[in-house]
């Protein structure tokens, strides 16, 4: 219920929202926990195995119980935590893990067969009869498993990545993380202030009191008021850091548009990296529960967050509570309530020698055992010595001590340090480099010890960073906190520890009973602090109760690893950006729209897009156009594009000298205005990339790569460079975005390249040569893919579309046009040219027929390695090339005719395929076992993937022409 | 993870390509025995402590890196350019 007067909401601006298809009011600053709970709705959820009634337990990111799915108009998110999704107008979400309703939820039956259920029940009843599982248990389990459910759409949501840079990252803004970063803003140090709430202060608007003599709310709003006017000081609110990670790297989730109604361009979460030297980890503690039986009924709530939703929320959980806590402290939760008007009913404190000033009845050295309620709670039964008695009440507010909230200390290997007088983990000093704990994150409960250690750690950073100011430190409370550490409560009954999984004393008594002591593999038994919340209310306590139950102390006992990140991060987040066309980068030629023009369907060709193949009006399927577009290459001519390839600048007077170190074949002795077809080995001896390289000038070469393996070439021509020639001198940059290159193919080529130049051009094969074309500065080569006659022109960049469409226009005059990808790939298997389907990375110089390449005279990379034994020989499968008069198909695999089929039998593979219309056949490429002896033989193709099984002719690699008459021409 | 590239300056790893331990800087004579270029190519140690490693600035300077770091706590001792690295 709302009480009025209390809280921090803005009663002026009620905003309406709907839960289970019911609609509610709340106010801005409201979250849907405290608006449903100002609305009395107790019961949010199911818990995960027994299916048990669920209320809101905390009020912060570490609720493990009140998850909700929201629906949104283009998604569907599940699992979100009602204690940190925010109302706004039009809010629209539901319960889940039910089958059927809320409150009558069919699955709660499994809260009947509990006994047959406790830990590990899953790894002793699906294991008989196995044909079941199939069939039987996993398709129940699938069922069952999960908490909430997706839509199964696409999350068509706006996400954003984004870096930031900062000199110290203050993370929480509690009193520690405020004067932290008020200390390290006045020093003048860039600051970034992440704050997982929307509002800053922590717990002081929770807590209230007094800071400097000031009320709390005062001094937050001038330092507020302060660090927001400072323009080094950045605040981030709603964003929670995630983990640490190494060197100064933190991840950061920040909700942006979760709190607002969805519009376009307004991303839902944004994931940072945020990088800083230093960070302050001022996240405070969670407040931890007590396991006592039925502890688990939606009303029982921490204590510190029946504070929160009274104080901050302005609204009371109960109308009748109960307290059950085992320090001082946590008595202000009662005080908070009776002087707001909320009937405290009971006390009950475990210590004997517990204080007894507030207005109401209060037990010391007693212990609640039980309580009463289907839905919700309605009463407690109170044991006190040999006495026991129930008490009505609504809601209970537990409290067991609090936690330092360490897990980003522990995000890189660090282990925490157990505090026997705080009967909690703190952090190890130093576990992430950089990162200093403050505050309640560090076991300094009061707010003197928040304020002076927030103070201390950045007085010490900005020293560090070379800066210089004096603060004063307030004046707060320091009330000591040496809590008795209560656990668990000795009664029959089931006991929760975690809420979310439906965890029990019992259940980690039993995995420690059943061998699983250890703390790891008690939590993989029992799946303790595997649900959403991952365990923050309940890893302590479990842990305790293991210890207990083996013997052994907690600081020897332990605690599981906590990784990243801290809360749930949507992949949506971490992906931004990623989906469809922001997966990779594209590339786009020049003559990318001519191509589309045109209606070339275009391929992916690592990032570039090339065009498959030109389509003519009539034409119905691709063979048909690619078909036309190799006779229209070998009768008349045809322009495609090449641009892909990698093309390297290298100048300098040692630039022969690295040519050759870097091919096998032998660069310093070409001619200037020549080109020469060059192999690059790796240094293990196998082939690299192969490609063309032209001498320019004396001290000017121009190298091509493959498209495939440009910028593998790139790493290792600085590899080579830098590592064992840096003093050559020679340098290289990649220019493959500054031409664009068109080849030009048929035997008519010759006279469409001399329709362009201004002066006609006499060049030999393999020749290269300036030229003007329209008057652009370009280059000529002689070279040739396709086994015909062959140039390539090259322009600059910004004249390739103009040169490309007037190439095309051109050709049709001949009876030329443009060809495709696949046009281009059936013209390079008729001529036997490999591409990176051969060179594939595990053939050798010698297996391509390349072996003569490898120069003798000097050295290479690669030519030790190219010279072992077992890289040569008949027993190497060598290129080859296959004929057969039905389809066959790359990836099959060739046999003996006649042969058992299986791996020992296996005489190689095939690589490339294609119906060749210049031959009436197909052709495909492969690699067969002494391939070169057995040209004239045949072999049995088979592909078993796609049920082929086909004769085939072994035969010399390059089929059309030879003797290369036809490229001399 | 965040490396230091002596001529770009502090930048995140996403920018670096890794290649391997620096033993690939120590390429044996061509007329080595091929023990000596087994080892090269082939043989790497594995060490749970300080390394030092190969990376490629790709996306910044295309320079290669040799840094020293330690594999168990992550720290980075120095990170020098190969082509100018002292032996």
């Amino acid at each position: 219920m709302r009480i009025d007067g209390k809280g921090l909401v803005d009663r002026t601006k009620p905003v309406r929202f709907r839960f289970d298809g019911k609609d509610y009011a709340g106010y801005k600053g409201d979250t849907l926990a405290s608006a449903l709970l100002a609305n009395d709705v107790r019961l949010v959820g199911r818990s995960f195995k027994y299916h048990r009634p669920r209320g809101v337990l905390t009020a912060g990111s570490e609720e493990p119980n009140a998850l909700v799915e929201v629906l949104g108009p283009k998604n569907q998110t599940p699992n979100v935590r009602a204690t940190v999704q925010e109302v706004f107008e039009g809010l629209d979400c539901r319960s889940q893990n039910r089958l059927g309703s809320l409150r009558f939820d069919l699955l709660a039956v499994n809260d009947y067969l509990a006994p047959f259920l406790s830990a590990g029940f899953y790894y002793k009843t699906f294991m008989w009869p196995r044909a079941f599982w199939e069939k039987l248990y996993e398709p129940i389990i699938r069922r069952a498993a999960g908490l909430g459910s997706l839509s199964g759409k696409h999350d068509e949501g706006a996400y954003e990545k984004a870096f930031a840079f900062c000199d110290v990252l203050v993370i929480g803004s509690g009193p520690a993380g405020l004067m932290a970063a008020l200390t390290a803003g006045r020093a003048g140090a860039d600051v970034i202030l992440a704050e997982e709430s929307h509002a800053l202060g922590g717990r002081l608007l929770s807590d209230g009191g007094t800071i400097g003599g000031q009320t709390a709310a005062d001094w937050l709003a001038a330092t507020q008021a302060e660090l927001t006017a400072m323009p080094n000081v950045r605040i981030m609110t709603r964003t929670s850091i995630t983990g640490a990670y190494d060197h100064g790297t933190y991840g950061a989730l920040e909700r942006v548009g979760l709190h607002k109604p969805a519009r376009p361009n307004l991303p839902r979460e944004c994931f940072w990296r945020i990088v800083a030297p230093h960070a302050v980890l001022a996240a405070g503690a969670l407040e931890r529960p007590i396991a006592f039986p039925d502890n688990d009924r939606p009303g029982v709530m921490m204590a510190s967050a029946v504070r929160s939703y009274l104080n901050r929320y302005g609204v009371s959980p109960g109308k009748r509570v109960t307290l059950f806590a085992n320090s001082d402290a946590a008595r202000a939760t009662a005080r908070d309530l009776m002087a707001a008007g909320v009937p405290v009913a009971a006390i009950i404190d475990p210590r004997p020698d517990a204080f007894s000033v507030e207005d109401c009845p209060v037990h010391a050295g007693a212990d609640v055992i039980g309580t009463r309620g289907r839905l919700g709670l309605s009463a407690i039964t109170i044991r006190k010595g040999s006495e026991t008695f129930e008490v009505e009440t609504d809601c209970l507010a537990m409290s067991g001590g609090w936690n330092p909230t360490i897990h980003l200390t522990c995000h890189m290997n660090g282990r925490p340090r157990w505090d026997e007088d705080l009967a909690a983990f703190v952090p190890m000093v130093g576990a992430v480099p950089g990162l200093v704990a403050v505050g309640a994150a560090n076991g300094s409960m009061s707010t003197h010890g928040a304020l002076a250690s927030g103070h201390a750690a950045a007085q010490a950073m900005v020293q560090a960073l070379g800066r210089k100011v004096i603060v004063d430190l307030p004046e707060a409370e320091d009330m000591p906190y040496r809590p008795k550490a209560l656990w668990t409560v000795d009664a029959p009954g089931r006991a929760w520890l975690d809420f979310a999984n439906d965890v029990t004393t019992k259940d980690v008594k039993q995995a420690a009973q059943e061998g699983y002591s250890s703390v790891e593999h008690m939590k993989r038994y029992t799946t303790q602090g595997m649900a959403p919340d991952q365990g923050k209310s309940s890893n302590v306590a479990a842990l305790a109760v293991l210890a207990d139950a083996t013997g052994r102390g907690i600081a020897e006992t332990g605690v599981t690893t906590f990784r990243p990140p801290y809360v749930p991060v949507s992949i949506a987040a971490m992906g931004a950006g990623g989906r469809a066309e922001g997966f990779a980068p594209q590339r786009f030629l020049t003559s990318d729209q001519a191509s589309r023009d045109r209606h070339a369907p275009m391929i992916e060709a690592g990032l570039w897009y090339r065009p498959s193949y030109f389509p003519k009006p009539g034409e119905t399927t691709w063979r048909e156009a690619c078909d036309r577009e190799v006779a229209m290459v070998r009768q008349s001519v045809g322009v495609t594009d090449v641009s892909t390839l990698g093309k390297i600048d290298i100048q300098g007077p040692d630039a022969g000298r690295f040519l050759d170190f870097l091919y096998t074949n032998t660069f310093s002795t070409l001619p200037v205005g020549r080109v020469r077809y060059g192999l690059m080995l790796r240094e293990d001896g196998l082939v690299l990339d192969d490609g063309t390289s032209a001498r320019l000038g004396e001290n000017h070469y121009l190298m091509t790569t493959t498209t495939a393996a440009a910028g593998l070439v790139m790493r290792h021509m600085d590899f080579v460079h830098q590592a064992f020639c840096a003093d050559w001198q020679v340098r290289f940059v990649s220019v493959t975005e500054a031409w664009a290159q068109f080849a030009v193919a048929g035997p008519k080529a010759r006279a469409l390249v001399n329709s362009f130049v201004e002066e006609t051009v006499d060049l030999p094969f393999m020749g290269v040569a300036p030229v003007r074309i329209g008057g652009v500065e370009g280059r000529l080569f002689r070279i040739s893919f396709s086994g015909e006659e062959g140039y390539e022109l090259a322009v600059p960049t910004r004249y390739g579309e103009a040169l490309f469409r007037d190439l095309l226009a051109r050709a049709e005059t001949l009876g030329g046009g443009p060809y495709g990808m696949e046009a281009l790939n059936v013209l390079r298997i008729e001529k036997g040219f490999i591409t990176h389907s051969e060179i594939h990375g595990r053939v050798s110089a010698h297996d391509i027929g390349m072996e003569k390449m490898v120069s003798a005279k000097k050295d290479c990379i690669g030519k030790a390695a190219a010279l072992r034994p077992g890289l040569w020989g008949p027993e190497r499968e060598q290129l080859v090339g296959l004929k057969a008069k039905a389809a066959i198909s790359a990836g099959a695999h060739l046999f003996q005719p006649g042969a058992e089929l299986h791996r020992e039998t296996d005489q190689g593979y095939v690589t490339s395929i294609c119906w060749s219309p210049t031959l009436d056949a197909w052709l495909g490429l492969g690699f067969l076992k002494d391939g070169r002896a057995r040209i004239g033989e045949l072999v049995r193709l088979v592909d078993h993937l796609r049920g082929l099984d086909v004769i085939c002719e072994v035969c010399h690699p390059v089929f059309h022409d030879p003797e290369g008459e036809k490229l001399r021409a | 993870m965040r490396l230091t590239c002596p001529l770009c300056g502090d930048r995140d790893r996403r920018e670096f390509y890794y290649y391997g331990a620096e033993d690939y800087l120590h390429r044996p004579a061509p007329e080595a025995e091929p023990a000596a270029w087994d080892s090269y190519l082939h043989l790497r140690d594995n060490p749970a402590g300080v390394v030092k490693d190969l990376w490629y600035h790709e996306a910044g300077c295309t320079q290669w890196l040799l840094v020293t770091r330690n594999t168990v706590t992550h720290e980075i001792f120095g990170v020098q350019l190969v082509a100018e690295r002292k032996a």
